[in-house]
C-alpha cells in the first residue's frame, strides 16, 4: 500500500516500533533560545506596578513556644507596608493528605532554626530586609532533637501528635514471602550497616513567589514550583477560598530536583499578603533559606541481610532503615516506604522483609531529592552485592547478571516489571570499561567499581485520593495552522516543554515552530500533577499522543472526504497531509484544518492519562507500582592516594535503559547531570547540623547554609562521561520512552565506593565518601584491623507487626495474609491511606473539576 | 536577596582623599569607616552583617594604586591590581612561578577578576561560626569575633581562633615581600610577614589611618635565585578557601646547598604560620629526602587546624606534614609522590 514505507510509519501507528521523524533527533530544546538570550521570565524577574517586597522572619531557636512578636520596630520604619503573622493564617497544609502539618507562618510553636514566624512587605527589597531584622521574637525554649537516635530517645515532648510512635513519625513493616526459610536455604549470609548522609538539591534558582491580587477578590500566585496543581490545592485550604478564585502559574524553573515539590509558607505568604494589602507582593529567598526550605535526601541508617546461594543467586533478605525526617512530614511517609519499595525491582528477591521508620527532628524537613527515598537502600544493596561477589568468588557484573529480575514479571512485593534492558547496560559498561581486563587488575590506587539500579517513569498513583487523569493536555487548531498545546505540566529544565512539543509536532506531522504552549498554569491548563516521580514523559506524553492522535483523526476525516481517499491512506509529515501512494496530492498542513474547521467547527481535543491499575492490594503497596521502569548501569574509575585518602573520580561509564530518547541531546544532558548530582552526593555533599555545648548555648543550627561551604563539585571535579542509551522502546511508554531524569543517578555512589575498594582494599560504607574516612580505613589496615569505615550498629527500633503477603509465586493474590480491612481494596495513593478514610476525602477531589 | 545594609561610599581618585575619608571615623560599628578594593571579601561580609561600616572608601579609583613596577629592589606591585592583573603580569609568571601558582589557586577566574592583591593580603580572617548571616549568628548568641563573647571553634579559649584565609600571603612572605603602609602621618616599609598577628580578631597590625599602598617582591626570590612552590588543599578545584596551604621557597649555592629556606603555612592559624625550624634545618646542607621528612614533621607540629573550616582537623594536620613534603620535593625538584591538587595548574 505504502509507497514509502517510512514516510508512512509517520503518520500512521507510531506505536509499532518504527522511524519517526522528528523523535530521537536532536531538535533544539523548544525554550533553549529565551534561555540563553536572558528573555524566559523566572519567577523572579517578576514586576507588577504597586509590588511590595516580603522577607520571612524566621526562627533563630530550634524548638520553642512562641511567647511573643513584637512588630513595633519593623512598623515604624519608613517603608513598611505591613506584616503577617501565623494567626492570620491558621489552617494547616502539607503535600501528604496524611501529614497537613505544616502552618504558613508558625502559630505556636517553632521548630527548627529557620522556621518562618512573620513576615514583613515593604515598598523594596533592602527596607524589607532591615525590618525583618528588627521584629524581636520571644521564645520559650522546649528540648530540641538532633538525630533518629534522639527521636527514639525523646518520645516526649511529641513534635506531631499524629505521629506513629512518640517522635517516629512514621513505622513501616512488610513481609513478601517466606523470610526465615529464605535465609535457611541460603549458604551465605551476609550483614551490613551502611549511612547515606542527607544532602540537599541545590537547584541553581532560589525560591521566588510573586501573589497577585486580582479583580473579585481573586489571588493570582506565580511561583517557581514543580507542582502547581499541588500548591493550589495547598493555597485552597490555606486562604480558605474555593479554588476557582485562585490561580498558580508555573513559572520556569531554574533546576527543581524535588526541592520545589511541596507546598512552602512563602507561597502562602505571598497570596494572603496580596489580599490583605492589595498589592503585588514578591519573595525571593537567600540561598540560606533555601538550605531551610530544604526537603532534600534523608539522612539514612540502614541495615542489609541478604542470603545468597553459591551460585550467587539470592535468596531471602531482609532491610531495615531509618531515616531522619526533619521537623515535618513533607513527603516523608512515602520517602519512608521508598526506603523500600524499589529493592526488589532490579535483581530477583524471592523473599524480602522491608522494615522502615522516619523520626521527627528539630531540623528542616526532608523530603524529595532525585531518586527519592531510593538512592540510599539501592547504595546499601549494591556495596553489598560487591562484598557478596568477593566473598563467593564470582565477578561483580556476573553476580548481577546472574540474578536479574526477567521482564514482564511481577517481583515479590507486587511491582509490575515491564521492558528490562538491565542485562545490556551491564554489558555496554562493562564493554566500555574494559572491566574484564582491568577490574581487581590495577596498579595500586587505582580502581574500578560497578553498581545498577532502576526507578520509576512516574508514580503509579497521586499525591491524594481521586480517581482522574494524573495528566490532560488539551489541543485547539485552527485556520492560522498554529497548534495551541494546553497542558498543566512545569518546565523545571528538564525539557519537558520539548517533549511536549515533539510529541504533538510528531502525530500532526508538523514543526516544532507550529506549535505554541501553554503550560503550568491553573486557569488555563488541564491539570498535570507536576514534575517529580519522573513522570512526565510517561503521563504528559500520553495525554499529547492521545490528544494529537484525536485532533490527527478529525482533520484526516475532513481532508479524505475532500479529497476523496481513504482516512487510512492519509499521511502526516513535512506540514502536509497526503495519500501515502500520492504524495503530490494532498494539502498544506493548514488547508487541512481549514477543511477540518469548515466541516466540524471549531477544533479541539483533549487526552488524558491514568497509569495502568498495580496487582498490590496491601497497606503500603500504593508506593513503588510504576507503568513500567528504567535500568541503570555504571563502571566508575577512581585514583586514590593511598597516604592521604584524597581521590579523584578518573572517568565514569553509564548506560541507560532509556526505551527511547525523545531528544538524546536533552537525555545526555539528564545523564550527565545525574552523573553530577551522584558524584556530589557520593564525594562531599552533606547537609548536616552542629549543636553547641549544651551548658553553654541550646543551638542546633545547619553547619553551612550557603553556596560556598556547603560543597558541591564545580567543572574541575568532573571526570570524563561515557554514556550509553539503551533504546529498546517500552510499549508501555509513549513512543516506548522511559524516563531519564532520576534512574542514572542511582548507581553512582556505591559505584565510586566499590572503586575505592578495587583501588585500595578499604571498605567505605558511608556517603559521602570523604578523604579522612578512607585515610583511617588504610590506617586500620595498616594496623591488621579491618580495613572497613563505616555505621557500626543500628539502633532498636520497634517497626511494630508486619504485614505479611504472600508472594505471587507463592500464589498469594496481592492481599496481606489475615487482613480483611484491606481485602480487595485499592491502597489509596502515595499518602497510604485506608479507602474508607480517602473515600471520605473524596469531596477535596472536586478541586479539579469545579 | 542578602542585601546591604544603608551606608556612605566613596571613591576618591587620590590617595591624599583617601587618607583624609579615614579621619575621624569610629573604629566599631555603624559609625566605622572601611576601605574596600574588590569588595569580594567586604561586601558579602557587610550583607551578612559581621563587617560593618557606617562609610565604605574605595580604593579602586586611585590610579596609582594599580601599576606593577620593576625597581632596583624587585616587583613593586599596587594593592589594588587585580588578582587577574597580577596574574597576566608576565615578570610575576616568568619570574615568580609560586607565588602565580599561589595567585591563581585564590577563589575562581570571575573574583579573581574583582579581587585585589591588597585586598587578599588583607582578607577577613575565617570560621564556620563566624561567616555565617546575622539571623544564623543570633541563634548561636554570636561569637567572640563580632557581638558576642565566646569562641565556639574552643570555648574555654580567651582568644578568637578565625583561621587566615589569604593565599598570596604564606607565599608572599616566604619569598621574603615588603609592604608600604602609608597613612596622613607618613609611610613605612615592613616585612609581609610582620604585617599579621596570631589572633583571629585582630590579625592585621596596621595602624589607624593606614592604607596599603605596594607589595615588593624582592629580585632575590625569582626564579633565577629561589625556587618556590606552592601546595594548596581544598575540597574542590577551585573556589573554595584554603584549609591548607603550604609556601616553600628554597635558596640555593653554587654547590647545590641551601642557603636559605622559608616555608609557611596558610589557613592552619590566625596568620600565616612560619615552620621556623626549615631555616635551621636545612640551611647548609644539599637536600634529601630525610630533611625533608623532618621540616614535614616539624611543619605538622606548627600546624593549629582548628575545627572552623573544612574537613576534619586532624586529617588537616596530617595534610600538613603530606603537603609539607610534597612542596619542598617539588621546589627541590625531587619526584613529587603525591596526588597533586587539580587546580592552579594553569595559571591565567
Amino acid at each position: 500500500m505504502a509507497a514509502n514505507p517510512k514516510v508512512e510509519a509517520v503518520g500512521r501507528d507510531l506505536r509499532s516500533g518504527e522511524e519517526y521523524r522528528l523523535i530521537g533527533t536532536a531538535f533544539r530544546r523548544v525554550d533553549g533560545r529565551a534561555k540563553v538570550t536572558g528573555r524566559t521570565q523566572f519567577a523572579d524577574d517578576l514586576d507588577f506596578p504597586r509590588m511590595a517586597y516580603v522577607k520571612l522572619v524566621r526562627s533563630t531557636v530550634p524548638h520553642a513556644r512562641i511567647r511573643n512578636i513584637d512588630l513595633s520596630a519593623a512598623l515604624a520604619m519608613d517603608g513598611v507596608l505591613g506584616t503577617l503573622v501565623g494567626a492570620e493564617l491558621p489552617d494547616k497544609f502539607g503535600i501528604l493528605p496524611v501529614s497537613e502539618d505544616e502552618h504558613a507562618l508558625a502559630v505556636d510553636t517553632v521548630r527548627f532554626v529557620g522556621d518562618p514566624v512573620a513576615a514583613v512587605a515593604a515598598v523594596s527589597e533592602d527596607i524589607a530586609h532591615e525590618a525583618a531584622l528588627a521584629v524581636k521574637v520571644e521564645y520559650e525554649l522546649l528540648p530540641s532533637i538532633s538525630s533518629f537516635d534522639e527521636a527514639l530517645r525523646t518520645p516526649e515532648p511529641q513534635m506531631h501528635d499524629y505521629a506513629d510512635d512518640g517522635n517516629i513519625h512514621k513505622k513501616v513493616s512488610l513481609k513478601f514471602g517466606d523470610v526465615e526459610e529464605g535465609f535457611e536455604e541460603a549458604d551465605m549470609i551476609l550483614e551490613d550497616t551502611c549511612y547515606f548522609e542527607g544532602n540537599t538539591h541545590l537547584a541553581m534558582e532560589q525560591h521566588s513567589a510573586v501573589g497577585v491580587p486580582e479583580d473579585a477578590g481573586r489571588v493570582t500566585v506565580y511561583s517557581s514550583t514543580q507542582t502547581p496543581h499541588y500548591v493550589h490545592r495547598a493555597l485552597t485550604k490555606v486562604l480558605g477560598l474555593p479554588a476557582s478564585r485562585i490561580r498558580v502559574v508555573a513559572c520556569s524553573n531554574g533546576g527543581g530536583f524535588g526541592g520545589k515539590s511541596d507546598p512552602f509558607n512563602h507561597e502562602m505568604v505571598v497570596a494572603k499578603l496580596a489580599l490583605k494589602l492589595g498589592r503585588p507582593c514578591k519573595v525571593t529567598l537567600t540561598r540560606e533559606e533555601v538550605f531551610y526550605c530544604h526537603r532534600g535526601r534523608h539522612p539514612v541508617l540502614m541495615h542489609l541481610k541478604t542470603g545468597f546461594k553459591e551460585d550467587g543467586s539470592i535468596t531471602s533478605q531482609h532491610l531495615r532503615t531509618a531515616l531522619d525526617g526533619g521537623a515535618f512530614g513533607s513527603y516523608g511517609v512515602a520517602s519512608t516506604y521508598y526506603t523500600g519499595a524499589l529493592q526488589t525491582t532490579t535483581y530477583r528477591i524471592p523473599n524480602y522483609w522491608f522494615e522502615g521508620a522516619r523520626a521527627f527532628t528539630n531540623k528542616p524537613p526532608c523530603g524529595p531529592k532525585r531518586g527519592h527515598g531510593t538512592p540510599q537502600p539501592r547504595f546499601a544493596f549494591e556495596v553489598h552485592l560487591d562484598k557478596a561477589a568477593h566473598h563467593l568468588g564470582i565477578d561483580p557484573a556476573e553476580l548481577r547478571l546472574r540474578n536479574l529480575q526477567p521482564p514482564d514479571s511481577v517481583t515479590a512485593n507486587w511491582l509490575r516489571i515491564g521492558l528490562i534492558e538491565l542485562r545490556e547496560c551491564i554489558e555496554a559498561v562493562v564493554r566500555g570499561s574494559g572491566w574484564k581486563e582491568r577490574y581487581g587488575k590495577l596498579p595500586e590506587g587505582r580502581g574500578l567499581g560497578l553498581a545498577c539500579g532502576a526507578y520509576l517513569c512516574g508514580a503509579g498513583l497521586p499525591i491524594y485520593w481521586n480517581h482522574m487523569p494524573q495528566s490532560g493536555v488539551q489541543i485547539k487548531l485552527d485556520r492560522s495552522g498554529c497548534v495551541a498545546v494546553f497542558c498543566g505540566e512545569t518546565e523545571i529544565g528538564q525539557g519537558s516543554d520539548s517533549v511536549l512539543a515533539a510529541i504533538v509536532a510528531e502525530v500532526l506531522g508538523i514543526e516544532l515552530e507550529d506549535i505554541r504552549l501553554c503550560v503550568g498554569d491553573t486557569d488555563l491548563t488541564p491539570v498535570d500533577l507536576g514534575s517529580y516521580s519522573s513522570r512526565v514523559t510517561m503521563m504528559v506524553g500520553h495525554a499529547a499522543m492521545q490528544a494529537a492522535e484525536r485532533a490527527r483523526d478529525i482533520i484526516a476525516r475532513a481532508v479524505a472526504a475532500q479529497l476523496r481517499v481513504s482516512e487510512t491512506e492519509l499521511v502526516f509529515a513535512d506540514r502536509r497531509v497526503f495519500p501515502a501512494g500520492d504524495p503530490d496530492d494532498g494539502l498544506d498542513f493548514s488547508a487541512a484544518v481549514v477543511a477540518a474547521e469548515a466541516r466540524y467547527g471549531t477544533l479541539g481535543t483533549t487526552g488524558s492519562y491514568i497509569p495502568p491499575r498495580a496487582p498490590g492490594r496491601y497497606r503500603g503497596a500504593g508506593v513503588g507500582p510504576s507503568p513500567t521502569y528504567s535500568y541503570s548501569a555504571a563502571v566508575v574509575e577512581v585514583e586514590v592516594d593511598p597516604q592521604t585518602g584524597v581521590y579523584d573520580c578518573r572517568h565514569v561509564w553509564m548506560a541507560h535503559d532509556i526505551g527511547q530518547a525523545i531528544n538524546p541531546v536533552l537525555a545526555l544532558g539528564q545523564i550527565e547531570g545525574s552523573i553530577y548530582m551522584g558524584l556530589g552526593e557520593a564525594m562531599m555533599e552533606e547537609q548536616v547540623f552542629r549543636r553547641l555545648p549544651k551548658k553553654l548555648s541550646a543551638a542546633l543550627v545547619h553547619k553551612m547554609p550557603s553556596l560556598l561551604e556547603y560543597k558541591s563539585p564545580g567543572f574541575h571535579d568532573m571526570p570524563g562521561i561515557t554514556s550509553y542509551m539503551i533504546e529498546s522502546r517500552d510499549e508501555r511508554a509513549p513512543m516506548g520512552a522511559k524516563e531519564v531524569g532520576q534512574g542514572p543517578l542511582l548507581p553512582i555512589m556505591p559505584a565510586v565506593v566499590n572503586a575505592i575498594f578495587d583501588a585500595v582494599g578499604v571498605r567505605v560504607d558511608q556517603v559521602p565518601a570523604t578523604p579522612e574516612l578512607i585515610l583511617k580505613g588504610l590506617e586500620a589496615k595498616a594496623r591488621g584491623r579491618p580495613a572497613r569505615v563505616g555505621p557500626t550498629r543500628f539502633p532498636r527500633v520497634d517497626y511494630g507487626t508486619p504485614v505479611e503477603v504472600p508472594t505471587p509465586e507463592q500464589g498469594g493474590d496481592g492481599r496481606a495474609r489475615h487482613d480483611p480491612k484491606h481485602r480487595g481494596l485499592r491502597s489509596a495513593s502515595g499518602t497510604m491511606k485506608d479507602r474508607d478514610e480517602a473515600l471520605k476525602e473524596r469531596r477535596s477531589a472536586t478541586l479539579t473539576t469545579a | 536577596m542578602l542585601r546591604l545594609p544603608p551606608l556612605e561610599f566613596r571613591a576618591p581618585t587620590s590617595l591624599d582623599e583617601a587618607l583624609a575619608s579615614l579621619e575621624g571615623g569610629g573604629a566599631n560599628g555603624a559609625g566605622r569607616v572601611r576601605l574596600v578594593a574588590g569588595g569580594t571579601d567586604l561586601w558579602p561580609n557587610m550583607k551578612r552583617r559581621h563587617q560593618q561600616a557606617g562609610t565604605v572608601v574605595s580604593l579602586m579609583s586611585i590610579d596609582e594604586l594599580r601599576r606593577i613596577e620593576q625597581t632596583a629592589r624587585g616587583l613593586t606591585i599596587g594593592s589594588t591590581v587585580t588578582l587577574t592583573g597580577v596574574l597576566r603580569n608576565p615578570a610575576v609568571r616568568d619570574r615568580y612561578p609560586g607565588f602565580a601558582r599561589a595567585v591563581a589557586a585564590i577563589s575562581s577566574p570571575p573574583l579573581r577578576n574583582m579581587g585585589t592583591l591588597g585586598g587578599n593580603l588583607c582578607v577577613d580572617t575565617r570560621c564556620t561560626y563566624y561567616n555565617q548571616t546575622e539571623e544564623w549568628r543570633r541563634s548561636i548568641d554570636y561569637c567572640m569575633k563580632e557581638q558576642g563573647t565566646i569562641c565556639w571553634v574552643a570555648t574555654n579559649s580567651p582568644r578568637c581562633w578565625a583561621h587566615s584565609a589569604s593565599d598570596a600571603a604564606p607565599m608572599l612572605c616566604a619569598l621574603g615581600a615588603r609592604l608600604k603602609l602609608v597613612s596622613s602621618a607618613g609611610e613605612r616599609e615592613i616585612p609581609l610577614a610582620d604585617l599579621y598577628r596570631d589572633d583571629g580578631i585582630d590579625y592585621l597590625g596596621m595602624r589607624p589611618g593606614e592604607i596599603l599602598t605596594e607589595v615588593t617582591v624582592p629580585n632575590d626570590a625569582d626564579s633565577e635565585h629561589c625556587r618556590s612552590a606552592f601546595w594548596k588543599l581544598r575540597r574542590r578545584g577551585s573556589i573554595d578557601f584554603s584549609v591548607l596551604s603550604v609556601a616553600v621557597a628554597l635558596w640555593m649555592d653554587k654547590h647545590n646547598a641551601v642557603s636559605r629556606a622559608a616555608v609557611y603555612l596558610g589557613a592552619v592559624g590566625s596568620s600565616p604560620v612560619a615552620v621556623d625550624t626549615a631555616e635551621e634545618l636545612l640551611v647548609g646542607k644539599t637536600i634529601d629526602e630525610d630533611l625533608i621528612a623532618a621540616v614535614a614533621r616539624q611543619a605538622r607540629k606548627d600546624a593549629t587546624p582548628m575545627s572552623n573550616t573544612d574537613f576534619v582537623p586532624a586529617w588537616r594536620g596530617k595534610m600538613a606534614e603530606h603537603y609539607t613534603h610534597a612542596a619542598l620535593c617539588e621546589a627541590a625538584g625531587l619526584p613529587v609522590r603525591r596526588q597533586a591538587p587539580k587546580h592552579g595548574l594553569t595559571v591565567v
